[in-house]
């Protein structure tokens, strides 16, 4: 349970990082808070011969408004997301979504950006960075580029990050009058890691779904947005029958892989109750 | 293939309990093995190491953390109180006579970080409900208590603070 020697280095701006990169021949990683790196390292899933600490990069931190999108630091902690005010008016998915990642000390920690180039499948901000429909900006040697959620998690830990490239900021859409919004997951304890989990995003004009984003977790490869689901939504008021076709076909937009503990049946059944629940919420917050 | 002089060791500097230390070490040194083995400070326990049991948890710049999930050099230039040092100056006094009085240990192990769970929980202001206790305590194993003395213990100092400092702004008040 012991890492394996590495070498370590502390740049002081993003350019400093993305040279040190370079100039390990690709055999380095990047650690912000380390709160998935650490223990991969130990059980040396990695063993990278460098680490490049990006946890002092100002320009990684800070949480602002930029017109229609809120820009929040890839550094910004987990604790510090629960906690931002900005957040909470302007992406109130991810102030939501916080209390349920893993455990306080965890979350003194764990960066935002960390758990979105993680992309771990099963974590609670991929998803609402799906849901929330944000953009990721990544900075690469020759400036930066932005990637939308929708095309950035592309398989198991694997994003549109190229390697060496290092992902500065989440750009997130602000929520607007007539948005609503909601979240749940089932977790067997409280901080473990959920068997399923969503995330909505609904625009409503009057008691019309207008738009609609339900991203899930811990049921594939990446977080996945239930696609016919949506569809099937748009235009309608969200009533009882609406809600319970809804339930039917979102069975069909998943494909959970086998798993001894939560098959795919029970899977699909759980995402049917999350669904559930989330729309009545949805259509109660319009009352 | 690696090249043995390219994972030299480094030097960290930190403050520890109060105290400014310095010491070359291998960067692959998790922050729990500096505190035990190079410091020897060894009331922070190394369980799992990979996060999951709370019994190597400390105060790093003034917020609880694992010290397994944390290189020692990551934290150089960082301020770090340990058990010993909560204990030494005397600030988790009343949970750990709490914790005596309640039984809220039996082996011990995972008592240090109990501690540390509930001292950062009770800087915060109010008075915390059992569940939000239990939610605190989410991340810290015990496999000996069942965890309710655990919580009464803490629950318990969390209403003697409360009513020692209103008693003390009555008399401000007086």
């Amino acid at each position: 349970m012991k890492a394996r020697a590495f070498s370590y280095v502390r740049p002081s701006t993003v350019m400093e990082a993305l040279q040190a990169f370079e100039g390990s021949a690709e055999d380095a990683s990047y650690i912000a808070g380390g709160q998935s790196l650490v223990p991969a390292l130990a059980l040396r899933l990695q063993a990278p011969q460098l680490l490049i600490d990006i946890a002092h990069i100002l320009a990684l931190r800070g949480v602002e408004l930029q017109g229609d999108w809120l820009r929040i630091g890839a550094l910004t902690r987990h604790h510090e997301v629960m906690a931002d005010p900005l957040v909470r008016r302007h992406a109130p998915l991810y102030s939501e979504a916080a209390p349920h990642v893993a455990h306080p000390a965890i979350r003194n920690k764990g960066t935002l950006g960390g758990s979105i180039a993680h992309a771990d499948p099963a974590s609670e901000f991929p998803a609402m960075t799906l849901a929330l429909g944000a953009e990721l900006e990544i900075a690469h040697r020759d400036g930066t580029r932005r990637v939308p959620a929708d095309e950035f998690f592309l398989d198991l830990f694997q994003t549109a990050i190229a390697p060496g490239e290092l992902l500065v900021a989440i750009h997130v859409p602000v929520v607007r009058p007539g948005h609503r919004w909601a979240f749940h997951e089932l977790a067997r304890r409280r901080g473990d890691f959920a068997m399923i989990g969503c995330g909505i995003l609904a625009e409503f004009r009057g008691d019309l779904v207008e738009g609609i984003r339900i991203a899930f977790f811990a049921v594939g490869n990446t977080p996945i947005r239930a696609g016919r689901t949506e569809d099937s939504l748009i235009g309608k008021v969200l009533d009882d029958a609406a809600i319970v076709a809804a339930q039917a076909l979102v069975g069909d937009d998943l494909d959970p892989p086998d798993d001894e503990q939560t098959p795919p049946s029970m899977k699909r059944h759980l995402a049917r109750v999350l669904l559930g629940r989330l729309l009545g919420q949805l259509a109660r917050q319009g009352t | 293939m690696s090249d043995p002089v390219t994972h030299a060791s480094v030097t960290v500097a930190m403050t520890v309990n109060g105290s400014a230390v310095s010491h070359g070490i291998a960067p692959r040194l998790t922050l729990a093995d500096f505190l035990r083995q190079t410091l020897e400070l060894t009331g922070t326990h190394t369980g799992c190491e990979m996060g999951v049991c709370g019994a190597c948890l400390v105060m790093l710049d003034g917020r609880v953390v694992h010290a397994c999930l944390t290189f020692a050099v990551q934290a150089s230039g960082s301020v770090v109180e340990t058990v010993e040092g909560l204990s030494g100056r005397a600030v988790i006094a009343d949970l750990q006579e709490a914790f005596h009085q309640r039984n809220a240990l039996q082996c011990g192990f995972c008592t240090p970080g109990m501690l540390m769970t509930a001292h950062s929980l009770l800087s915060q202001e109010g008075v915390p409900s059992r569940d939000a206790i239990r939610d605190a305590l989410s991340g810290n194993y015990c496999r000996c208590t069942g965890y309710e003395a655990i919580v009464d213990a803490i629950e318990t100092v969390a209403r003697q603070r409360d009513a020692g400092g209103a008693t003390q702004s009555a008399e401000v008040g007086v």
